[in-house]
This record gives C-alpha cells, sequence and structure tokens, in this order.
C-alpha cells in the first residue's frame, strides 16, 4: 500500500501528500509535538527557578556551617539530605539519588517492552509493563515520602522560624518545615518552586502510570494482537521516556547545582 | 476464549539479543553518570562552585542525549522529525540567557 503510493507520487514532491515524509504515524508524530510542546513548559518553570535563584543572594559563608536564612538562597544538598528511616542522620542527595536511580530504571524496563512489542510478544510485552508500573509507582511513593519531609521540617537545631520576629533563626522557635506562605528553608519563592517543580513533575509520573496501567490491560485482553502492532506501547513509551528526561534536568538543576 | 483463538496462530520473533544488550549498556551508562555526578558533589573542593556546575550541567546534557536518542529513538527517525524537533529548542537557549542576566539585573538593584 504504501509502495503504491510512493510509486504514485514518485514525480512530485515529498510533501504534496500521499507519502508519510517523516515514516512516522500522524499518533507518534504528534506525541513527538506534544511532547516538544511539553518541553517548553519544563523549560520555562526550571529557568524561572534560575532567575529567581540569581536574583537572591548566594550564601557565601562556610559550607559545613550553613543554616538557612531568607537573606540568601539555600544550598540544595543542606535541605535535601533526609533518607527514609534513618531520622537525624544527614545523607544529602542520596534519596534523590535513589529517586533519580528508580525512574532510570523503569526507563529501561519501558524499552524492553517496546522491544517485545516490535517482535509481538505479548507476554513480555506484560511483563516489563508490569515492571515499567511498579517503577512508576514507587517513584511516586519516594516523592510523597519526599514531600512530607519537606513539609513538616527539618527539627535541627538553630533551624525554624519564630512567627513573632520576621527572620529565620529566632529565639522561640514555633514553626518547621515549609508550606506556600512560610517556609524554614530560606526564602519564600524556593518552597514554593520547590512544590510547584516537582509537583508539576509529579503530575506527569501519575498520568504516566495511568497510561502504562491502560497499555498493560489492552495488551493483556489482546488488543494490539487483534490491531496487529503495539505501536501504542512506543507512544506511551515517549512519553514516559520524556518524564524521565524532565527528571534528570530536575535533579539537576533543582539538587545538585 | 475467542479471542484467544483467533491471536494463538500471530508468530512471536526471538528476542534481538544485540538490541537488548544494547539497551541495558546505554541504562550501566546513565547510571554510571549520574554516580560520577553524586560523587564529584561531595568530592570536589567547594570553591569550585562553577567547576562543579558546568561539569554538572554537561554531564546532564550527556545523558539527556543518550535518553532521546536511543530510549526515544530519535536517532533512528528521518533526519527532518529530527531537526523539527530539535530546532524549536533553540527558543530555550535563547530563553535561559536572557532570563539568567534578568535574575542579575534584579539582584543588582535589590
Amino acid at each position: 500500500m504504501a509502495s503504491t503510493a510512493i510509486a504514485e507520487h514518485s514525480n512530485k514532491n515529498l510533501w504534496d501528500g500521499g507519502v508519510s515524509p517523516m515514516k512516522a504515524s500522524y499518533g507518534k508524530l504528534m506525541m513527538w509535538f506534544f511532547l516538544l510542546s511539553d518541553a517548553f513548559t519544563f523549560s520555562g518553570l526550571l529557568i524561572t527557578y534560575g532567575l529567581l535563584r540569581y536574583s537572591h543572594q548566594a550564601y557565601s559563608g562556610v559550607h559545613s556551617a550553613f543554616i538557612p536564612s531568607r537573606e540568601y538562597w539555600p544550598i540544595p544538598e543542606k535541605i535535601f539530605d533526609g533518607f527514609p528511616f534513618l531520622h537525624g542522620i544527614s545523607i544529602p542527595l542520596a534519596f534523590v539519588g535513589l529517586m533519580t536511580f528508580i525512574l532510570i530504571m523503569s526507563s529501561v524496563t519501558m524499552v524492553l517492552a517496546v522491544e517485545a512489542g516490535h517482535r509481538m510478544d505479548r507476554k513480555n510485552v506484560m511483563k516489563w509493563m508490569l515492571w515499567t508500573i511498579v517503577g512508576g509507582l514507587a517513584f511516586l511513593g519516594c516523592q510523597a515520602w519526599e514531600w512530607t519531609h519537606f513539609i513538616t521540617g527539618s527539627g535541627k537545631e538553630g533551624w525554624g522560624i519564630d512567627l513573632n520576629g520576621d527572620g529565620i533563626l529566632q529565639a522561640g522557635v514555633d514553626f518547621f518545615g515549609a508550606n506556600l506562605s512560610r517556609n524554614e528553608y530560606g526564602p519564600q519563592l524556593f518552597a514554593d518552586l520547590f512544590f510547584f517543580i516537582t509537583g508539576f513533575h509529579g503530575t506527569h509520573v501519575l498520568s504516566g502510570v495511568l497510561l502504562n496501567v491502560i497499555v498493560f490491560y489492552q495488551a493483556s485482553v489482546g488488543t494490539f494482537e487483534k490491531r496487529g502492532h503495539y505501536e501504542m506501547v512506543e507512544k506511551v513509551g515517549l512519553y514516559w521516556h520524556f518524564v524521565d528526561l524532565v527528571w534528570v534536568f530536575v535533579f539537576t538543576f533543582f539538587y545538585l547545582i | 476464549m475467542a479471542l484467544l483463538e483467533e491471536i494463538s496462530h500471530i508468530e512471536v520473533k526471538p528476542a534481538n539479543k544485540t538490541e537488548i544488550g544494547k539497551l541495558w549498556k546505554i541504562a550501566g551508562l546513565l547510571l554510571l553518570i549520574t554516580i560520577i555526578e553524586f560523587v564529584f558533589a561531595f568530592s570536589l573542593p567547594e570553591h569550585w562552585k562553577w567547576m562543579k556546575v558546568s561539569i554538572f550541567v554537561g554531564l546532564t546534557f550527556v545523558k539527556a542525549f543518550y535518553i532521546i536518542s536511543e530510549f526515544m529513538h530519535l536517532k533512528h527517525e528521518t533526519k527532518v522529525l529530527i531537526w523539527s524537533i530539535a530546532l524549536p529548542l533553540i527558543f530555550v537557549v535563547w530563553f535561559v540567557i536572557a532570563l539568567i542576566y534578568e535574575g542579575g539585573a534584579i539582584l543588582s538593584v535589590r
């Protein structure tokens, strides 16, 4: 069919219709262009973080003696140093590193599902889709812990806000943690951006998991075998890899730098 | 059950070992880069701030390249599709330069 179409149009311009100049289906192309637009959205958020960070003073004191203040932007690794079940021990960035590991692994299981789909191997598509779903849920669980930890506060000595005073680090500490109007860790915008950027990414992970569940279900009842191809696994796979890609950038620009 | 009988003739091709091996290799590379970033974050001296930042940003783009080109398969698509995705991102580059500069300007009048 495709070959006859090419034969009919061989004398015409590639873009006159009847052929696929990009050699990809409509659905796959639209997924790519949606992801491009989503990349702009995330760029907007991360660049906003950069703008607001550089419009604040940087911490200039001794690294090991860091204590948050509204006067300067915090050092992320001093804020994100908790790990589940190891309360009170400072293990900077280890938990976010674990989350990165989980998401990269679920990206691998996703490509393996796509590879199995090319071979019409329903059992392996189901197996790898299930692992991808498990990875996505594990990531969401980690993020729930991360948010809870951020919201309830550090409990560290010398940290916390005195609600009667202006600044952080007052004698009578009566507020720990952060929300959209109070922030123990530094300028208010730091907490707001944390909630917005990781929250927006988490929403993408959640919808990715839902799409993966739908595709897993469709694979298991034989929808794609009836259709004759597993392209839907590829399309959802593109979205899932994009979610992983965004996390790579969030990891660097929010946590590492 | 009727459905299962209907589709039972579908031919499952054998697994492509080289392709799967390549995917695991890329995954290993991505994890290795993340570990390197993690180690660098704590082993390089603190006053190398901008050095660290450029290493982290560089490694992030290496990771992004592998995810997009191999996992998302973009490297193996037609040239016109690759450029349709890559070229619009020029606007992001401009956006980064403009707004980081703006951030510095805000700080200077604060």
